[in-house]
């Protein structure tokens, strides 16, 4: 293999880890400030992204699709938080892996009244259509970079609030002791509503980018969980860096694994993860509880 | 000099920067209570945790007789003969008095995990049991459920579930916090008894009871042993007087 | 006052069992077989409820054992024959087991949230190995031409072809590994388990292993839901990755919340509840996964105790069906046993109500 192929892998493997840094980010922060398991973090991810779809079929424009897929996303989370979630914060995990249960089967079904289940696909803008030619015959796609580029926008756009605004200040202490910030007179309640807000908004972003480089299909969502877990368990539970960290991690084990060992690489990042199991079960950045 | 039950060497523990335990050693005698005394964040409670195995340590060692037990986990150093209440009373709260000391002489019955057979048949478990709640004086409690108990009650019960594991050394994190007088002094007349043929590390905040139990006496100070020996030697050692005594009086 | 409170409980079990024994002799074909699945489902939520309800585990990769045991039937499944239970069943537990004891060893590292996740995405790796990989023909799934043989020396001892035998055997495994979860419950291991899912730190200070005790308690209940996914493969003659993927896990944590956690027999009502619901609402309503979902967000909001719960709420306070056994004695704390399966307390007790406090009671005497 080709040192050009090797780096359209290593390209492949970045992007794809950043886009799983973008939606695990924003289940790490519901876990680590609200401390609630959100199952339902993938339901919200495909319904970003048939959010998408349906507002750029009607009107053709991407841009209008993603600001109007992310505020709807983010309106929702918004009210979920105040008539669910607010009530399950310090109930135990079961009751809430339940309820995020059956948020997933309302939110399926609902997209299935609303949208159909009908594998879509999304036209991203004019300008962003074309590829790269980088060799004779290998080619990139001008869309995959841009959508690297927005990831890292926004993931330093996270560190940024999480590490020098006073928001994200209230949210690291949050996270350290939840009773003290309460006690200290900040407004937990409001925090709470918009990091999950936030949380599902980031969910619902992922998929809408990812909607022009790969289907729209029902099942999506629950291959996304599933990676945001393992995301979230390599990195360690609250841990944004961490989250970081194990996307990447991630993305190219899976890019690589595809190339190098096909037969085997949708069990690899298992095996990744049972390796940081065995060597710190409490994830890379995470703490002892 | 009796027999050492229990000794710490050089035992330290760091949490981040912060060292809570720095370089502590001590030996914990059979047939004595050997208290631990120091105001407020000065590593008594890691102390305790590190002798019984609920956090690991950073450094130094932790002997069981001439057994190095420094990195066995909790259970087994259970197994082996330590035993240990907790600061917050940690029983279990909707099981009766015999169900939780049951549960603790389970452990030391030798089917501990026996999978056929109910649990009421154990009859090994059953005896030690019965011993137990007639040494802690809680037999006319027998069959109430533990959160129906008063406070002192349930601290009793709990030196009863250490008292089930058949221990050789028990650590006791500040048995009396929270008690009122009566319950007070039946603990200390309880504590007391303890040391026959065990050894007993006592962490105490109340001076009086520490200085009616104790038959040796080590102070500690952010992290550090500052004074250690009989407590007249303890209770006129100007570093003592400074550091700790006097802010007790104060607290009192 | 005790006895009376309690036979009519055991009175209602026995007519119960013999109305189930009695069911394939008059209820039509389709109503055997809606029951022979509702009672795996049963299975495979009891198998469950041993490590969510008494060792306080949330695992949400059950169904993956589940149907593991189908795949290792399917496989050992000749194309012209049925294959030997006595070779199969063996074969497929102990490889069930072997996966748990690989999983169980690395989840169990973890606590809480974590364990979620991390079981989740195990079973979903079991899930995506059968999907992907050509062996058990990928998304697929593997037919399973002929039911398992039950055979001794050539003669067919049962023949699972015949629904009712099919019906009856599995209504034996499934008394038989309810009481084999109510030994487990009562026997020292269950009261170790119980103890350290109410408190671990203590646990451990009293000497139980932890670990390795809820590693058991993870293969144990990996097995039974194993011997579920057998007979629930054989049943229907077909496995599919779904079978393996965890939104059944899910639902298996659903019937086992709305029978109660605390009871033994309760996973097993909530699986005939929560089966027969969906069988009227497909009947009734296109859109029926809507609907169960909003009655499992309900059930987490008003029925965090079950349908126990429901039961005691009509049913005035003293015959409720567990606070009988205390309340002559001791009122207050026979009220308090009642409310023991509330999930919204976590902390809930170490010998759950049927063994309340009468136990030790009755061992004072000895």
């Amino acid at each position: 293999m080709d040192a050009i192929t090797i780096a359209v892998q290593l390209l492949n493997g970045v992007q794809y880890g950043l886009v799983l840094f973008l939606v695990a980010s924003g289940l790490t922060l519901v876990f680590g400030i609200l401390g609630v398991i959100n199952l339902a973090h993938g339901a919200f991810y495909m319904l970003g992204a048939y959010l998408a779809w349906w507002i750029a079929s009607y009107t053709g424009s991407f841009a209008l699709a993603l600001l109007g897929a992310l505020s709807i996303s983010f309106v929702l989370g918004l009210l979920l938080e105040e008539v669910f979630v607010k009530r399950m914060i310090g109930r135990d995990h079961l009751a809430q892996v339940l309820l995020s249960f059956g948020l997933i089967l309302v939110i399926d079904e609902a997209r299935q009244i609303l949208f159909g289940k009908d594998v879509h696909s999304v036209t991203p803008p004019e300008w962003l259509n074309g590829s790269i030619q980088l060799t004779a015959i290998l080619s990139y796609p001008v869309y995959r970079l841009a959508l690297c580029l927005v990831c890292i926008l926004l993931a330093a756009l996270i560190f940024y609030v999480i590490q020098r605004t006073r928001l994200g200040m209230i949210i690291r202490a949050g996270a350290e002791n939840r009773n003290m910030t309460r006690a200290l007179g900040i407004p937990f309640d409001t925090v709470n509503r918009f990091v999950f807000a936030g949380g599902i908004a980031l969910a619902a972003l992922g998929g809408m980018l990812v909607a022009p480089i790969s289907t729209v299909f029902p099942g999506m969502g629950d291959g996304m969980l599933i990676l945001s877990f393992v995301v979230v368990v390599l990195g360690g539970i609250g841990s944004v860096t961490g989250a970081a960290l194990g996307a990447l991690m991630i993305g190219l084990t899976d890019t690589f694994g595809k190339v190098f060992f096909p037969q085997v690489s949708s069990i690899l990042i298992y095996v990744l993860m049972a390796g940081v199991l065995l060597w710190r079960p409490n994830g890379l950045m995470g703490k002892a509880p | 000099m009796s027999e050492i039950m229990l000794s710490a060497k050089g035992l330290q523990r760091r949490f981040g920067g912060l060292k809570a335990v720095s370089d502590v050693s001590l030996d914990i005698f059979q047939n004595e209570i050997h208290a631990v005394i120091g105001p407020n964040g000065a590593g008594k409670s890691t102390l305790i945790n590190l002798l019984s195995g609920d956090i690991p340590v950073s450094g130094g060692k932790v002997l069981l007789g001439a057994r190095d037990i420094t990195d066995l986990a909790p259970n087994t150093r259970a197994m082996a003969g330590v035993g240990r209440s907790y600061q917050k009373t940690t029983i279990f709260m909707d099981s009766t008095v015999f169900e939780n000391v049951r549960l603790a002489a389970q452990a030391h019955s030798g089917h501990a995990l026996r999978m056929l057979g109910h649990v009421r048949n154990d009859t090994a478990a059953n005896a030690s049991t019965q011993a137990a709640i007639s040494e802690t004086g809680l037999t006319e409690r027998s069959g109430t459920i533990a959160r129906f108990m008063s406070h002192g009650e349930q601290r009793q019960l709990e030196i009863a579930m250490v008292l089930a594991t058949n221990p050789r050394v028990i650590l006791l994190d500040e048995p009396l916090a929270g008690m009122g007088q009566a319950e007070a002094l039946r603990m200390i007349a309880l504590i007391r008894a303890l040391k026959q043929g065990r050894g007993v590390l006592l962490v105490e905040h109340d001076m009086d009871a520490v200085f009616a139990l104790a038959d040796r006496l080590t102070v500690m100070a952010d992290g550090q042993v500052i004074a250690s020996g009989s407590p007249d030697h303890v209770r006129n050692h100007p570093a003592v007087r400074t550091a700790y005594l006097g802010e007790h009086e104060v607290a009192a | 006052m005790n006895r009376s409170l309690t036979q009519p409980t055991n009175l209602a079990l026995g007519l119960v069992l013999i109305l189930l024994i009695a069911l394939p002799f008059f209820a039509p074909n389709y109503y055997v077989q809606f029951a022979s699945k509702a009672m795996l489902m049963g299975m495979l939520a009891l198998s469950l409820n041993l490590v969510v309800g008494f060792g306080g585990l949330v695992s949400l990769c059950h169904a993956a054992f589940f149907g593991l045991a189908g795949y290792m039937l399917g496989f050992q499944s000749p194309e012209s024959a049925g294959a030997s239970l006595w070779l199969s069943l063996p074969v497929a537990l102990l490889v069930v087991a072997a996966v748990a004891a690989v999983i169980g060893t690395l989840s169990l590292r973890t606590r809480g949230i974590y364990f979620i996740m991390v079981t989740l995405a195990f079973g979903e790796m079991l899930f995506y190995f059968f999907h992907d990989t050509k062996i058990g023909g990928g998304s697929d799934g593997l037919y399973i031409y002929f039911k398992p043989e039950i055979a001794l020396f050539g003669q067919t001892l049962i023949d699972l072809d015949n629904s009712r035998s099919f019906y009856l055997l599995v209504l034996a495994s499934l008394v038989m590994t309810a009481g084999l979860i109510r030994g487990l419950v009562n026997s020292p291991f269950g009261h170790a388990l119980q103890a350290a899912r109410d408190n671990e730190r203590r646990a451990l200070s009293l000497g139980f292993p932890v670990f390795r005790l809820r590693l058991m308690a993870f293969i144990l209940s990996a097995m039974i839901a194993g011997l579920a996914g057998y007979f629930s493969a054989a049943q229907f003659g077909f496995v599919a990755p779904q079978m393996l993927g965890w939104h059944l896990s899910a639902t298996v944590l659903v019937m086992v919340v709305l029978g109660g956690m605390s009871s033994i027999l309760g996973p097993i009502v909530g699986a005939f509840a929560l089966i027969g619901l969906e069988e009227v609402l497909k009947s009734a309503f296109e859109h029926w996964k809507l609907i169960k979902g909003l009655i499992i967000i309900a059930l987490v909001f008003a029925l965090p105790g079950g349908l126990q719960q429901l039961t005691r709420l009509v049913l005035p306070k003293s015959e409720g069906p567990h606070t009988g056994k205390d309340s002559d004695n001791q009122p207050v704390e026979a009220d308090h046993a009642a409310n023991l399966g509330s999930l919204s307390d976590p902390m809930t007790g170490l010998i759950q109500p049927p063994m309340t406090s009468a136990n030790a009671k009755g061992l004072q005497h000895v």
